[in-house]
């Protein structure tokens, strides 16, 4: 399933999404940045709710297909801003880390 | 083929959020150069978690990466406090970083475990008060 049918099925918010026809393959769940990078693997969605800039950065070099922004967490412009010009998709939800993860497990 | 590619970065020790620009551009590098995704998801993160090693706790440093054809050579050195503890300081869990570095979300004592993880050879060089070298070697075959 790409990000674009994943984020229509499951009504997700898109907060950018600069490649929307990336598939999604499996998930990675967790706030701890070095777990998420020792962890995850190509392709995942990654749910979190940390926010701040170095998300973008993890996203990227782990080369993760999407990040879901869990608890309707909110970023700083810039943060998206970046995150795009990497090539980073980037969705939310008002859900739960668990509930978004029990929601998608099934499609990924 | 002994030839190699050279990059080298100085990694700005007062910045968290700027952190991983060199990892960055070397993902950029090593893919423009073709090599396969998973080698470059393997240096990317290596290399990241060095850098943020560098900022969390000796206040900067310099990454030098060297790409042959068939092996990425990456040395991160530093001039911070050093590591007094090599051995303890490479089980996954153990960790000197603040609490500040913790909310962040780094800190969890998974930077050097995640180093040894996704690299074929790692040497640590680390002297209390110099400082540290770390070189790291990724098999491309």
């Amino acid at each position: 399933m790409t990000v674009n049918e994943l984020t229509v099925k499951y009504a997700l918010t898109p907060v950018t999404v600069p490649d929307g026809e990336r598939e999604v393959s499996g998930g990675y769940c967790g706030d701890l940045l070095s777990w998420v990078m020792g962890r995850a693997q190509q392709d995942n969605a990654w749910i979190t709710i940390m926010s701040n800039m170095n998300i973008v950065a993890v996203a990227s070099l782990s080369d993760v297909s999407a990040v879901i922004l869990a608890e309707g967490v909110t970023l700083e412009q810039s943060i998206i801003d970046t995150a795009y010009a990497k090539g980073v998709n980037i969705l939310s939800s008002d859900k739960g880390t668990f509930e978004i993860a029990a929601m998608i497990a099934a499609d990924v | 083929m002994t030839d190699s590619l050279t990059f080298h970065f100085d990694v700005d020790g007062e910045n968290f959020v700027s952190a991983g620009q060199a990892s960055v551009q070397v993902k950029k590098n090593l893919r423009e150069l073709g090599f396969p995704p998973e080698i470059i998801r393997r240096v990317s993160i290596a290399m990241y978690e060095g850098e943020i090693n560098m900022v969390i706790h000796a206040g900067g440093g310099a990454a030098d990466v060297d790409v042959f054809e068939d092996r990425i050579v990456i040395v991160l050195s530093d001039h911070g406090p050093g590591i007094p503890d090599i051995d303890l300081a490479m089980q996954e869990g153990y960790s000197t970083a603040t609490d500040n570095v913790r909310s962040l979300g780094f800190g969890a004592g998974m930077g050097l475990p995640n180093m040894k993880r996704y690299t074929d050879e790692m040497r640590i060089e680390s002297k209390v008060g110099k400082g540290t070298v770390i070189t790291m070697c990724i098999m491309c075959n």
